[in-house]
């Protein structure tokens, strides 16, 4: 069976959500593995296990924390070359594309990136990959010798337990991590408070563009998504002038969220935004703009003043939790 | 301080991008041609550092012989001088060539940092400046939102999903810029008559030593297949009269989530 190995990223032992997903995807394509780095990695290999790793290499050096991507990079390369993976599937996050893209190139190997799934195909892998805001879906293969690397979006591939898999075997690893090159070191991490649940994890996302005018119209928001138990978005455009950090941002640049319903108040629906969004199950619109793209995905499209109707909602949405 | 922006030309975001059926490459005729928007930032990073520290600007970029509009524009903006790699053998290159085209176009030369958007905005897989930063074997100061330079180190704030993290790392280095980290200039008309006359070198595949290296004859993957997704059915579109906030709460209480 081909090794299709998952590069599991965790915080204090625990895999990040996506991690779990690529190990679902992983298990259905050959004997997945996982390799989790850094302080506290070994506290995951049951979680691990439980979706599907029959194998996890751990080290727990704090450079895999401390340092950017180089690390991850020599003992991945090590790795690869003595037990021969098939595929490297990495999540599309910030420190998963640093990590896949230097190894990339260090192993002169095909990198696919912004996958949504990837399935075999003549003895090789066919990986899909939305293209144009999702407009369009483009099937790559690669042509190299060597393990191909594949980095999936988070949420393309849902997350279920592999059930009857037993602990996985553990392989720990302590060989020395060579931190004498230059480096990029992380010196401290600071974390930006949000009220409400996570957007990841939320059922029901507010979210702002560049309609609401200025930066303060996003307390109306808050409120809202007050009242819905909702977390609040942001597009680009409102990211990028500065009213809201990144943190906030859907879309292809941002987060993918799939939420049960998603609220988009003066947001035109460029392709960069609609990409990180068009899973949701339900979307309401409202817009001033009939010629908005955002109506063309909306299950409910309002016409009109996010001003004077967000306000109003509120009210409503007060009135009827009343009753 | 010497800063090397690399930039990308691309079709007009704002156009929506189509695909030849038979080549499945980005249709380029036809279309505008811009400065990828994300790569406008990382000009003017370059740029407000040189403006503080001394030193100058160039811009690379890779493609078409008309890409040389893309690095007047960043000419415009001020930069001192600018680098096109462009050979027929470069058509449809990946990522990984690009890497190689843009670390072979500048061996030999030195520069304290390299500036890349984080992902282009027609392509974006994002994989190109980490490449760079490999083969180059300097570090990559990924995702900042902020970034200063002194005492022979660059420190970045990085974007993560739950805020950001202080980075640093010692010069020379590779840094990629997200949208926040400043305000892009607009080209003023001195800038542009200005940007005429200042020089942007030519060098193809063999100049660089690359033959064979980077492009068709390197790529790591192919296109097999682009079908259109699964679109979303509109749903309906109604006109606020007054009663568009009634309608959504109705609509959300259909959904009992209220």
């Amino acid at each position: 069976m081909a090794g299709a190995w998952v590069f599991a990223e965790t915080v204090d032992g625990v895999p990040k959500p996506v991690v779990l997903e690529l190990l679902t995807k992983a298990r259905s394509l050959g004997d997945a593995a996982a390799v989790a780095l850094g302080p506290g990695a070994s506290k995951s290999t049951a979680t691990l296990g439980e979706y599907g790793a029959k194998k996890v290499y751990v080290h727990e050096d704090a450079a895999f924390r401390d340092v950017l991507a180089t690390p991850a990079v020599d003992l991945l390369e090590r790795l690869v070359e003595k037990d021969r993976p098939d595929l490297l599937i990495f999540g599309m996050t910030y420190d998963g594309r640093d990590v896949a893209s230097r190894l990339s190139a260090r192993l002169g190997t095909a990198l696919i990136a912004n996958a949504t799934d990837v399935s075999a195909k003549d003895g090789g892998w066919a990986i899909i990959s939305p293209m144009f805001g999702g407009s369009l879906l483009v099937t790559t293969v690669p042509k190299t010798k060597g393990p191909t690397i594949v980095l999936i979006r988070p949420k393309a591939v849902a997350a279920a337990p592999a059930g009857s898999a037993g602990a996985p075997e553990v392989q720990r690893l302590t060989d020395s991590v060579d931190t004498s090159k230059p480096v990029a070191r992380v010196l401290r991490r600071e974390t930006e408070k949000a009220s409400g649940p996570k957007l990841e994890d939320a059922a029901i996302i507010v979210s702002g563009g560049r309609g609401l005018g200025a930066p303060e119209n996003f307390k109306m928001l808050d409120e809202l998504a007050a009242e819905l138990g909702a977390a609040v978005g942001a597009s680009r455009a409102v990211v990028d002038a500065g009213w809201k950090p990144y943190s906030f941002q859907i879309g292809q640049t941002g987060k993918t969220v799939k939420p049960t319903v998603y609220i988009a108040l003066g947001i035109s629906g460029a392709m960069q935004h609609t990409v990180g969004m068009k899973g949701a199950r339900t979307i309401i619109a409202i817009n001033k703009d009939p010629e908005a793209p955002i109506f063309k995905l909306a299950d409910l499209g309002v016409v009109g003043d996010v001003h004077k109707i967000v306000p109003q909602l509120i009210q409503e949405v007060r009135s009827r939790k009343g009753k | 301080m010497n800063v090397l922006v690399c930039v990308k030309q691309i079709p007009d975001p704002n156009a929506p991008g189509k695909l030849d059926p038979q080549t499945k490459r980005l249709v380029r005729e036809g279309v505008d041609l811009v400065l990828d928007p994300g790569d406008e930032h990382g000009v003017e990073a370059g740029l407000q550092l040189v403006e503080k520290d001394g030193g100058e600007v160039t811009v690379i970029s890779m493609g078409p012989p008309k890409a040389v509009d893309a690095i007047r524009r960043a000419l415009a903006m001020g930069a001192n001088r600018g680098i096109l790699i462009t050979d027929p053998a470069l058509e449809n290159s990946d990522a990984i060539s690009t890497a190689r085209a843009i670390a072979g176009a500048i061996k030999g030369q030195s520069y304290d940092l390299i500036i890349c958007g984080t992902e282009s905005t027609d392509g974006s897989s994002g994989a190109m400046p980490a490449q760079l930063a490999e083969l180059l074997e300097l570090p990559l100061l990924s995702f900042a939102k902020k970034l200063e330079v002194a005492d022979g180190k660059a420190k970045i704030d990085r974007q993560t999903d739950e805020g950001y993290d202080v980075v640093e790392a010692p010069l020379p280095a590779v840094v990629t810029v997200t949208g926040g980290i400043n305000e892009a200039r607009y080209p003023a008309l001195r800038g542009i008559m200005q940007a005429k006359n200042k020089e942007v070198k030519q060098v193809g595949l063999g100049e660089i030593g690359l033959d064979g290296q980077a492009g068709k004859a390197a790529l790591t993957q192919e296109v097999v297949d682009a079908t259109p997704a699964e679109t979303r059915k509109a749903g309906e579109v109604v006109e606020d009269k007054g009663e568009g906030a009634k309608r959504v709460a109705d609509f959300l209480k259909a959904l009992k989530v209220i």
